[in-house]
């Protein structure tokens, strides 16, 4: 057990907080607002050069071309948490298709679009979820039918973020209807522009489309687009499952998260009296503080395992479950302790937190659901983590 | 940075294991609840015999020095066996006894056993309560831990403070849920100290990280029997655990549980390295292993179904031992109360 870095570390930590102090004046604010915002883009070119952004990218393809070393993200995600200077891009095709393609794709993919994305200048989609097909993915319906060097594409997606923004899709279809329900499946990409795409917002219960389904009516789009194989595209999808999982849940995100909850607490009076002060809202408090200190080591742990290049295990299976049960709680305690002025939703003179803290509660339940159910959760921890058997498969009538 | 345990570790764990799964079997906890002295003998040798009473005794008194995520690794394994121990008695009084070292010797050669009398500390009612005046200690003290074959006794005052006794002849136990562990009500007629001690932030942190500790070891035992159990019983033609309803328990039992393993390691390295947040970690993790512990030991004799709830398969042992970990040296509610105190979010 050792939780202090080696010196090298500490001298890469000063470092990463010296660039971000001497250039923070460069970085965007909340007035930049948007995607392609010109302010963004520069803030993001900036960070890689510096490799505090697609730090572990080839230089070839546009990044920072430094060995991967977890320790050394870890101390650069820190320092942006702690001075509060805004992050690199995040976004479904910096998260899960950059890795995806690095991977799996052809040199010319690489080339196309691994550069624009990351540099904020190529937005993408994920074309997954269908109408029919949520937690059972496999069983998604949308269909590519070969047409010389193309495929004409008809069905639909739902639960996609940012297909209003996107330039690009990455889609998942069906090739081979005849195929058993996993060897069918081909990932593609292919424009948002290419004609027969339809987008509908889809509002949802905090009141804005945060995301949307998206149509398609004999969209044809070019076979070249195919990332890996076709029908292979179930290999594909799990390589960037997991890039997904992994973003939900982080512990640190979730400590900030609470740390606001505290100065809420201790800013806020009702009847004269400071909401901390109060021996319920406060054991509350107190009880959800056990649970990020706990996800945190939990996190350590985890963090540990993969600098020795082992399988987190349990450690790793919770994550998702737990972390975004917590963000759900903490977000409820804060709108308790509000109280009757926690009901003030997007405006209003005595709004506090610009109604963030219900936005947030409505929202993160969205990511309980999202991104593997926890139900889905629990199936994988009792069957992976504890060994526990699959649930047999209903016999055909 | 490495947040794992060393080699050392997991091999002072599995061998302690590996004595306990002897002597500390179920059939010999059966014994030891049903007060055969000649089972608690055995596992009092047992554990003797390994070493237990010098864990955390320092080189320099004869000890093996060792810390508080190695006394934390100790305790699990007694708590994962149900095995009733002297072991944090001893560990508490070595932790506070630095300014002693003739009293440290005795521990580490195992002629010092401690009793622990420090209920009063979190909880006095009914009267109970010892003062300390004039060089003596009167007065009561409910719920006395490890009291019957010791040689000493670490008791609390009202004040706060530490005092240590020679033992005190006593035979008043209190029964309780856990047959496995006897509790005593001890009286105090003027018995004069042969050490004191200052109680402080740290002395409650570690007693509350033991016994964190110990739950940790109960709940692992409970969902272990649960997901095996589950493995073998059928109904509806099928093995329960590939029931959703049952497997998703169980998952819910490890989510819960994993974590509170992970931040005693975390709370218990913070103590051994000195980390000002290392008091409020023990007791973040006291509330949340009672809690935990709580929701496992109820959802493990779920998933045993009625075979749970009788004697036959021995569940309630570890069920009782969760029980009446939760409460000592105070309840979750307590324990998070010292958290907020100890990082100044009292008023």
């Amino acid at each position: 057990m050792k939780l202090d870095l080696d010196p090298e570390y500490e001298a890469f930590r000063a470092d990463v907080s010296e660039t971000l102090t001497k250039n923070r004046h460069l970085a965007p604010t909340a007035e930049d607002k948007g995607y392609k915002n010109a302010k963004r883009i520069a803030w993001q070119k900036l960070l890689i050069q510096h490799g505090l952004a697609a730090r572990t990218i080839p230089k070839a393809y546009g990044g920072y071309g430094a060995e991967p070393d977890i320790l050394k993200a870890r101390i650069i995600a820190e320092e942006f948490a702690r001075t509060r200077i805004p992050g690199p891009m995040s976004g479904q095709g910096i998260a899960m298709l950059v890795p995806t393609l690095l991977e799996l794709g052809t040199e010319a993919q690489k080339q196309a679009y691994i550069r624009p994305t990351i540099e904020g200048e190529m937005i993408w989609c994920q074309g997954y979820s269908e109408p029919g097909a949520g937690s059972d993915l496999a069983a998604l319906r949308t269909s590519a039918v070969e047409d010389g060097d193309d495929y004409v594409i008809n069905g639909s997606k739902i639960w996609t973020s940012t297909a209003k923004q996107a330039d690009m899709i990455f889609c998942l279809v069906r090739t081979d209807p005849a195929a058993k329900k996993h060897e069918g499946i081909t990932y593609i990409t292919f424009p948002m522009t290419t004609p027969g795409i339809e987008i509908r917002p889809l509002v949802d219960m905090t009141g804005s489309a945060n995301f949307n389904e998206v149509f398609f009516t004999d969209v044809g789009v070019p076979k070249s687009g195919v990332i890996f194989e076709p029908n292979k595209g179930w290999q594909v999808a799990n390589a960037t499952l997991t890039h997904e999982r992994g973003m939900l849940g982080d512990p640190n995100a979730t400590k900030a998260r609470f740390l606001e909850l505290v100065t809420l607490m201790k800013s806020e009076s009702v009847n004269g009296q400071r909401l901390i002060d109060n021996v319920l809202l406060r054991d509350r408090l107190m009880k959800l503080q056990s649970e990020v200190y706990a996800m945190q080591a939990n996190g350590l742990r985890i963090t540990t395992s993969r600098l020795k290049g082992e399988q987190a295990g349990l450690a790793g299976l919770i994550v998702k479950l737990n972390g975004c049960d917590l963000n759900h709680e903490i977000a409820r305690l804060a709108i308790d302790a509000l109280g009757e002025l926690g009901i003030l939703y997007e405006e209003g003179e005595h709004l506090r937190a610009d109604g963030s803290w219900q936005w947030r509660y409505m929202y993160d339940l969205g990511l309980i659901i999202g991104g593997g159910t926890a139900q889905i959760q629990k199936n994988i921890i009792a069957e992976r983590g504890l060994g526990m058997p699959r649930e047999p498969k209903l016999a055909k009538a | 940075m490495e947040f794992a345990l060393s080699e050392d570790q997991r091999l002072l764990q599995d061998s302690l294991k590996g004595v306990l799964a002897g002597a500390a079997s179920l059939d010999q906890i059966r014994k030891i609840a049903a007060g055969d002295p000649e089972a608690s003998g055995a596992l009092e040798t047992a554990l003797a015999d390994f070493g237990l009473a010098s864990l955390l005794v320092p080189e320099d008194a004869g000890g093996l020095g060792l810390g508080l995520l190695d006394a934390c690794l100790v305790q699990e394994a007694l708590g994962y066996h149900i095995a009733p121990s002297g072991f944090l008695a001893g560990a508490l009084a070595a932790t506070v006894l630095g300014a002693h070292p003739d009293l440290l010797t005795l521990i580490a050669a195992g002629e010092a056993k401690f009793g622990l009398a420090v209920t009063e500390l979190t909880s006095r009612r009914d009267g109970a309560g010892v003062s300390f005046a004039e060089g003596k200690l009167t007065g009561t003290s409910l719920l006395a831990m490890n009291v019957e074959g010791a040689t000493h006794l670490l008791a609390g005052d009202n004040e706060g403070h530490l005092h240590v006794v020679q033992m005190i002849k006593n035979d008043n136990q209190m029964r309780t849920i856990d047959k496995t562990r006897a509790f005593h009500e001890v009286k105090f007629t003027g018995e004069k100290p042969v050490a004191c001690a200052e109680r402080d932030a740290r002395f409650l942190g570690i007693a509350r990280l033991l016994i964190a500790a110990d739950t940790l070891g109960a709940a692992q035992a409970m969902i272990d029997k649960a997901v095996a159990y589950a493995a073998e019983r059928q109904q509806f033609g099928r093995v329960i655990g590939s029931f959703q309803a049952v497997k998703h328990m169980c998952a819910e039992m490890a989510a819960k549980l994993e974590p509170g393993r992970a931040l005693i390691w975390h709370a218990a390295h913070a103590l051994d390295t000195g980390d000002a947040e290392g008091p409020m970690m023990a007791n973040l993790a006291k509330s949340y292993m009672a809690e935990a512990g709580t929701f496992i030991a109820r959802t493990s004799t779920e998933v045993h179904g009625g075979m749970g709830f009788t004697d036959l398969v021995g569940l309630h042992y570890w069920f009782k031992r969760i029980g009446v970990n939760r409460q000592l040296f105070g309840s979750p509610e307590q324990a998070r109360e010292t958290a907020a105190e100890l990082q100044g979010l009292m008023a």
